[in-house]
């Protein structure tokens, strides 16, 4: 056991350690390929944005990239299954589908052509770059879960506390249990630590896994942030009290003028808070991939627009930089996690409210 | 704008790797180790109550010792100076008791003495009679060898007698 927590912990490292360094290797293919200098916002919006391949990286003229499944329903024509290399990358329709050009309203994503001849968008249900992202992603955070789980099989309180790898996973756990939910939530916790536990690590594992060159995006997505704030939005809501509402629509702590004033001001901060904790996410991550990103394209820029000793000037600052910015974004995830697990368990802390003893 | 606008695709599948993952762990991962977290902290809670607890006991346990120490002191003292009170006491009755003893010793000494002393001088009284009676029996032998003095002495006798009437 504590042979394979050390291999889990060496692997770990790795994967961070390769994060830091394969950034500057990957776009070194692309500066090649775009000769006239690099299209920077393309190339952002493709590292950030989704894809139906997973691009890995070009070798001069070849693109090396998965192709992925497309799943669509459409309703003119039914199902399609397909795998996305069908497309060409992008250069080629199958089955009456393509995917749309620059300049088009629904660029990037696959789009049928009506009777009319206007693009129209099937409902899309492909295993996008995303989406396999989201799968692996899923399937490694329960393994190591499970795996630490695993630890704790025959053994009782009087064990002595998990080392390693375990040891670091028990640690996050009980930081968010004992100083995050419990404060907030101290009646009933045992009903939504398990589902703040999970948005906790996965959040944190899918930022940190988003820091891995040639990754998904995920929790830089809108999609993704918005079914987390979903979940929060429904969680506080459904289980909530009757003083939690009364609170909302009649706050008897206030003046009788200022009540329906509160109301109304209450009833949108229902939504409010939920929309604030998608775009939070959502912006933070993505925010920090682009400066990332901005950052490592200073030196391809430099390589066209002053070669010599100014590019390699250039491409110093630019690595230092670089590193900088993948420290602060290590820094970033576990913040941007912690924070979306500290207001769900607010939210719903709130939605436990228990109606004030009058004085 | 596409990155503001959720795609509904990768929204359903979010959905549901995230209620996989929920289910998953909320059912086999997270309990386990609340509960060990939680159960680990109450043990040593307990045991800090019980280190506390026991600190107390032995605390007490040293003052009762000590209290116990100095009880059996002070009794030792007493005891000796009991023992010591004691002994002189017996010291002084077997004194008194031998001074006691000794009068009466004496006192019976004297008795008989005393008694013996009676005696002798009972014994030394009658012998006197018996031999002043003698004596007189030889004086009066003496004395009335003729009739003449008998009658004298009968006269005599008989005057003393009335004049004691």
């Amino acid at each position: 056991m504590n042979k394979k927590n050390k291999v889990l912990t060496r692997i770990m490292g790795l994967l961070i350690a390769v994060g830091l360094l394969l950034p500057q290797s990957a776009f070194a293919e692309e500066a090649v390929q775009e000769e006239g200098g690099l299209d920077v916002t393309a190339m952002i919006f493709e590292h950030v944005g989704d894809s139906y391949y997973w691009h890995i990286t070009d070798f001069g003229e070849t693109s090396v990239s998965m192709p992925l499944p497309v799943l669509v329903y459409s309703q003119t024509s039914g199902f399609h299954c397909f795998m996305s290399s069908r497309f060409h990358h992008g250069h080629a329709s199958y089955e009456g589908l393509q995917i749309a050009p620059e300049g088009s309203e629904y660029a990037g994503k696959i789009v049928e052509t009506d009777s009319n001849g206007n693009e129209i968008r099937p409902f899309d249900f492909s295993i996008t770059k995303n989406v396999a992202g989201l799968i692996i992603t899923s399937i490694l955070l329960i393994w190591i879960i499970l795996h630490c789980a695993k630890w704790y099989k025959n053994k009782d309180q009087v064990s002595a506390a998990p080392t390693g790898f375990v040891g670091t996973v028990e640690m996050l756990v009980s930081y968010v249990y004992n100083d995050v939910i419990k404060p907030n939530i101290p009646h009933h916790t045992e009903r939504y630590a398990p589902y703040l536990l999970t948005a906790f690590f996965f959040i944190f594992f899918n930022n940190l896994c988003g820091l891995i060159p040639g990754s998904a995006n995920l929790t830089g997505n809108i999609a993704v942030t918005v079914t987390l704030a979903l979940f929060t939005f429904f969680t506080t809501n459904i289980f909530g009290t009757g003083a939690y509402w009364s609170e909302i629509f009649w706050n008897k702590e206030l003046p009788a003028w200022l009540r329906p004033i509160m109301a109304v001001i209450e009833f949108i901060g229902l939504f409010t808070k939920p929309f604030s904790l998608t775009i939070r996410l959502f912006a933070n991550i993505l925010a920090g991939h682009c400066a990332l990103l901005g950052v490592l394209s200073v030196i391809f820029l430099t390589a066209v627009s002053m070669p010599g000793v100014g590019n390699g000037v250039m491409s110093a600052v630019s690595v230092v930089l670089g590193i900088f910015l993948d420290c602060l974004e290590l820094l970033v995830a576990f913040i941007q996690a912690f924070v979306f697990t500290m207001l769900s368990s607010i939210y719903i802390g709130l939605s436990q409210a228990e109606h004030h003893h009058e004085d | 704008m596409s990155l503001l606008i959720p795609e509904s695709g990768l929204f359903l599948w979010m959905l549901l790797a995230f209620v996989v993952v929920l289910v998953v762990l909320g059912k086999f991962g997270w309990p386990i180790m609340t509960k060990m977290i939680d159960e680990r902290a109450r043990y040593i809670d307990e045991s800090i109550a019980k280190a506390k607890e026991a600190n107390e006991k032995l605390e007490k346990i040293q003052e009762e010792t000590a209290a116990m120490l100095k009880e059996a002191q002070e009794k030792q003292s007493s005891i000796l100076a009991e023992a010591v009170n004691m002994r002189n006491q017996i010291v002084e009755k077997a004194k008194t008791d031998a001074t006691l003893a000794g009068q009466k010793i004496l006192e019976e000494a004297k008795q008989q003495i005393e008694a013996e002393k009676e005696d002798a001088i009972r014994d030394i009284r009658r012998q006197v009679g018996l031999l002043s009676v003698e004596i007189a029996e030889k004086v009066l032998r003496q004395n009335l060898k003729s009739d003449t003095d008998q009658m004298a002495m009968i006269d005599r006798m008989l005057d003393e007698i009335k004049t004691e009437k």
